[in-house]
């Protein structure tokens, strides 16, 4: 960091010179830099055509010839290697979906235990939090992995309701089949969310202006539930369950979760969820206790005290890490390469085994979670520009 | 809210105009109970709840690791006998499990560097020890002694090829390296990323959040078959080093912007100061802003110094035999197959120790931060 | 202060390029064989566990067909077979490491197919086994043909001919499967074993192994009759080596020809220096240079044969007792198999 200016003129040579030298040396990392990226790219092309290496990404468009345990989209041995990679990909994108809700949740519940009066719970919580946080992530996957591996075999797997079962092949349990219905069921939820939106801020602005209280959660509650339903009902409420049956080796129908999925997402979520809570217990130990005396001072009930003054404030403290979590959780889904799960990395192993284009391949893998990585840190910046304290 | 004992302020919610004296247990005991555990119905509600959650659950589970547990069995058979949990498994396999394939009548090599490793780090640990004159040659001779210990070949000690070092060994191996190699990285990084000069600050800005977007993995991939491409024929490097080397820039990223937290800290006096003083850039970064950044961000680089600590297991993928490699590995006997999750534990409970200690160091480092401590 | 950080700065810096130049192998530009010979060791790439080919037991000594293979060729080039490194590497970890320089040869149950040739920058020695795709189920599913699979979970390793076989042969015959794909060799078998999988399906040579020693019960298990593939399994090395690539091949003729002439561990120092055959003096160094041609010492064939033995004992050696695999197409030419040993002349 020069502190001193630039411009102004130096009485010695030009060699002394802070503009000067700052501008030879910035040539030279350059030309250095380009060198060096120059003679790597050279060895490359020299070491792959020596050994006789395809090149090009021609391999994208030529079939695979293997199959893929699951997949989000219609898969099968004939497709081609660009469509088992993106098969790979929304592979990720579930898991890590799935994982940040339930990091979330678990998380935050786990946060807020820890901050909690009773003794027992803190102590409980914050015994998870430590074995969750100080185990690699690699060994809780093993070992959900493991576990899954010791339960009992479809034939006398356990039920833990009408319909469902938990065995060694994973876990099924009755799904709905779709019906034509379905997507509007799904606009219809949307209409209640917005609806929610809307009721609140209503109330927020009749509140500012005339001081009156109105209670939203009951009204909000009935639009949320009620604008799917009424749409369900429209179409003559269709639901027909898809139950689960064992044929033969294993179980047919309902929605099925491979053993490889719940032990990666399981895994995941519990690592992911332990520092979660560590950011959410900092972010409500961070807001000073003199804002919460004074809100009771001022009268306010304990409901309004956490959603207007304690959470606005620790959200602030709480969002910025939790979103570079949710960023390393969906680096940590790569982990499915571990226990057989067909995430992206998994399938670009294969690729790279059976086209022998590392170089291709790899590229390919982190690009994709570059891409991944930007839109998760501009969302956050997004939200972060939101909530920032507008001060006076 | 506060508690508010004083008997003498009159309230004005009795009958009677008088005060009534507040509830103070004299049984130490029920006081603590009354306060933690049942102060309010929810927390009642809460308390019942996790009881029964305790009662349903922790009885099984001692009965199921101490009590029908096997600690000591001459094979296999006593194990499938027992209900409990089998813990002779690590009774039997914890040679390999803790140093891999080193050959056995080293292993004495192994345990002696492994001893002065930790203590180095334990004296690392104290502030008192913070002098380049104590440091330096602490680390010197610690990097010398235990690479000799494991390498052999000199002393009359037999050599030991890289390629057959595992174990716990193995994860403190690619553990500092990745610290020795990332940490001076990291502070080049961070520096570069803070500089006047736009070309430096560029490339720095792209390498470190390319290389944060990418999960270890890749970069261990790039490390293991991409990078031999690079190298013109002839030259090849060892895989350890390879390995070491990309932990080492991954590490280093996220250690840079760390790093760069601190140095936003330091006032830009004391850049003026120093530069009254007449100092050049990088006596002024070693000597006098170097030293602040890194003392305010500590607790952020035990951190990631944790982290790295974790990220060694992740050379399972590329079959470097680390400590849980080596128990996948060796778990994989058909006699002891099914005991593979108490060898799991075991590796585990040893990670949860290394990490639970260097987190109680971090959080006593940020204890002395707030108190105003000056080391 | 300063000058005491610049000698420690300049000590550790020295002290750290003492340590890499003991691994950095600044070999001249120069084949294979130059740089094994200046390392003093063969880098033999080998399956992490796989009875009969390379398995490696409680000590950690080596051995199987694969095994076997390296320890010939270390022998040819140095003089004594027990120079070898061996590598245990995984599926999907074999080619990339043998492209990088990682090991000098591939002798990991590698099926030999036309892209592995072309488009892998690879070069292959003549087929040491010939083997096919094979189930392996439990006795109580009471499958006896590959039809009775349908449905079933298939545990196969990633990246191998075995998963595009399994893919075509179902697709063909319209059965529905689940591949479970694990790269770990011990893993995939653990996750068939705890009954994750239904059928192991591999390479069929590799399954009596896991039968009789990893299972808990081996009459529980039951190979499904028949081949369904195609495996000949060869020696890989990289392309753009010629002169190693031709060592390869000869020292798996060489075992070939051994064989097929009578010659054996026991008798080869015997006939070196007795025997009137041509083709054993030729084959065994004591008449012409076959030796120099490869770049070799005269004797080279003849270590092979002592130290390792003929194609015969090698099979016998790994094969025999307690797999008793029968040698069908695995024979000599003479008996009905596939082995060829080329002329060496």
């Amino acid at each position: 960091m020069s502190a001193s200016d630039k411009n102004q003129p130096t009485q010695g040579s030009i060699f002394y010179d802070q503009g000067f030298r700052s501008i030879v040396y910035q040539i030279l990392l350059a030309v250095g830099l380009g060198y060096v990226g120059w003679a790597l790219f050279s060895n490359v092309i020299e070491n792959l055509d020596r050994q006789g290496i395809a090149t090009g990404w021609s391999f994208l468009w030529t079939s695979s010839g293997f199959d893929i345990g699951e997949s989000v989209i219609e898969y099968d041995a004939g497709d081609t290697y660009g469509r088992a990679l993106l098969v790979g990909f929304l592979n990720t994108v579930r898991v890590a979906f799935l994982g940040i809700i339930f990091a979330t949740i678990l998380g935050v519940f786990m946060g807020v235990a820890r901050v909690s009066r009773n003794w027992l719970l803190s102590t409980i919580s914050s015994w998870f939090v430590e074995i969750g946080r100080n185990v690699p992530v690699v060994l809780h996957v093993i070992f959900w992995g493991t576990v899954i591996h010791l339960l009992p075999q479809p034939r006398e797997a356990m039920v833990p309701f009408e319909g469902a079962f938990i065995m060694n092949r994973g876990f099924v349990m009755p799904f709905p089949v779709y019906d034509d219905a379905y997507p509007w069921v799904g606009l219809g939820l949307i209409v209640g969310i917005a609806g929610v939106v809307f009721l609140n801020k209503w109330a927020q602005a009749k509140r500012e202006r005339t001081g009156q209280y109105i209670h939203t959660l009951w009204p909000g509650l009935g639009i949320f539930f009620g604008c799917p339903l009424v749409v369900w009902l429209a179409f003559g409420a269709p639901l027909v369950w898809d139950v689960p049956a064992l044929k033969g080796f294993n179980f047919q129908g309902g929605l099925q979760l491979s053993p490889e999925f719940i032990a990666l997402l399981v895994g995941i979520t519990v690592y992911t969820a332990s520092f979660i809570a560590e950011i959410v217990r900092s972010g409500i130990q961070s807001v000073p206790s003199g804002q919460v005396e004074a809100a009771g001072a001022v009268g306010l009930r304990q409901g309004f005290i956490m959603r207007y003054v304690v959470i606005p404030q620790a959200l602030r403290v709480i969002v910025p890490p939790t979103a570079s979590q949710y960023l390393s959780l969906t680096k940590n889904s790569s982990l499915g390469v571990l226990i057989g799960y067909p995430d992206l990395v998994n399938i670009g192993n294969t690729t790279l085994n059976q086209t022998g284009q590392a170089v291709e391949a790899i590229t390919i893998m982190m690009l994709v979670y570059l891409g991944i990585s930007i839109v998760i840190s501009l969302f956050m910046n997004f939200y972060n520009r939101i909530v920032a304290i507008k001060e006076r | 809210m506060p508690n508010d004992t004083t008997s003498n302020i009159p309230t004005s919610g009795t009958k009677s105009g008088r005060t009534a004296p507040p509830p103070t247990e004299r049984i130490p005991v029920l006081k603590w109970i009354r306060e933690n555990l049942v102060s309010s119905p929810l927390n009642t509600v809460v308390t019942i709840i996790c009881v029964f959650g305790l009662i349903y659950t922790v009885p099984d589970f001692i009965s199921w690791s101490l009590l029908d547990a096997v600690f000591n069995a001459s094979s296999h058979e006593d194990c499938r006998a027992a209900a409990g949990a089998c813990w002779a498994v690590v009774a039997d396999k914890h040679r390999p499990m803790f140093f891999g394939v080193y050959p056995y009548e080293e292993h004495w090599r192994l345990l002696l560097g492994l001893i002065i490793y930790c203590g180095a780090v334990g004296l690392t640990m104290l502030p008192k020890c913070w002098s380049y004159k104590f440091l330096v040659p602490l680390w010197l001779f610690t990097l010398f002694s235990t690479l000799t210990l494991m390498w052999g070949g000199v002393l009359g000690l037999a050599e030991v090829d890289t390629s057959q070092w595992g174990g716990l060994p193995l994860t403190m191996v690619l553990f500092s390296g990745t610290i020795v190699v990332g940490f001076p990285l990291a502070i080049l990084l961070a520096l570069g990323r803070r500089s006047d000069m736009p070309a430096v600050k560029a490339v720095c800005v792209i390498f470190i959040e390319s290389l944060r977007g990418v999960p270890l993995i890749t970069i261990l991939f790039v490390a293991v078959n991409v990078f031999p491409l690079f190298l013109p024929q002839g030259l090849e490097f060892d895989k350890l080093l390879r390995v070491m080397v990309g932990m080492a820039i991954f590490f280093a990223c996220y250690q840079a912007e760390v790093i760069r937290g601190g140095l936003q800290a330091i006032s830009r006096g004391q850049y003026e100061a120093a530069e009254a003083l007449g100092l050049g850039y990088w006596q002024t970064m070693i000597r006098i802003i170097l030293p602040q950044a890194l003392r305010i961000c500590l607790p952020g680089i035990v951190n990631h110094v944790i982290a790295a600590f974790k990220n060694t297991s992740l050379v399972l993928i590329i079959g470097l035999f680390d400590m849980l490699t080596a128990t996948t590995s060796v778990m994989q006997d058909p006699e002891w197959r099914r005991f593979t999750l108490e060898a799991y534990i075991c590796v585990g409970f040893v990670y949860f120790c290394f990490c639970y200690a260097l987190s109680k160091y971090s959080q006593q480092v940020e204890r002395w931060l707030g108190e105003g401590k000056r080391f | 202060m300063t000058k005491s950080i610049k000698t420690f700065a300049a000590l550790a810096i020295a002290g750290a390029v003492s340590m890499t130049s003991a691994s950095v192998a600044l070999a001249e530009d120069g084949p294979t064989l130059k740089a094994v010979k200046e390392r003093g060791e063969v880098l033999c790439g080998v399956h992490q566990g796989r009875y009969g080919f390379a398995i490696a037991d409680n000590q950690g000594k080596w051995k199987g067909l694969d095994v076997d293979f390296c320890r010939a060729v270390a022998a040819a080039v140095l003089g004594d077979s027990e120079k070898v490194k061996y590598i245990p590497l995984g599926s999907v970890q074999r080619f990339p490491a043998l492209q990088s320089g990682e090991v000098d040869m591939l002798s990991r149950t590698t099926t030999v197919t036309l892209t592995r040739d072309s488009a892998l920058g690879l070069n292959f020695g003549p087929p040491t086994f010939y083997t096919g795709t094979g189930f392996m189920v439990r006795k109580s599913i009471g499958a006896t043909k590959v039809e009775d699979l349908a449905g079933a979970a298939v545990c196969v390793f990633p990246g191998s001919t075995t998963e595009k076989n399994i893919a075509s042969l179902f697709a063909a015959k319209k059965l529905d499967y689940k591949p479970v794909v694990i790269e770990s060799s011990k893993q995939l078998v653990g996750a068939y074993m705890s009954g994750r999988c239904d059928v192991l399906s591999m390479d069929q040579a590799g399954l009596p192994g896991h039968q009789q020693f990893d299972a808990d019960n081996p009459a529980d298990h039951v190979i499904l009759p028949g081949v369904f593939s195609k495996e000949p399994l060869g020696v890989g090395v990289r392309a753009g080596d010629d002169q190693w690539f031709d060592i390869i091949k000869w020292v798996t003729h060489a075992t070939f020809n051994a064989e097929e002439w009578g010659v054996t561990s026991a008798n080869a120092s015997d006939l070196k220096a007795n025997s009137t055959d041509i083709n054993v003096q030729r084959l065994l160094g004591a008449k012409g240079d076959l030796g120099q041609k490869l770049g070799l010492g005269n004797d080279w064939a003849y270590n092979v044969i002592s130290q390792v033995g003929n194609y015969g004992e090698i099979y016998d050696r790994n094969w025999g007792p307690p797999l008793n695999l029968d040698r069908g197409v695995n024979n000599l030419w003479t008996n009905g198999g596939l082995m060829y040993g080329f002329p060496m002349k």
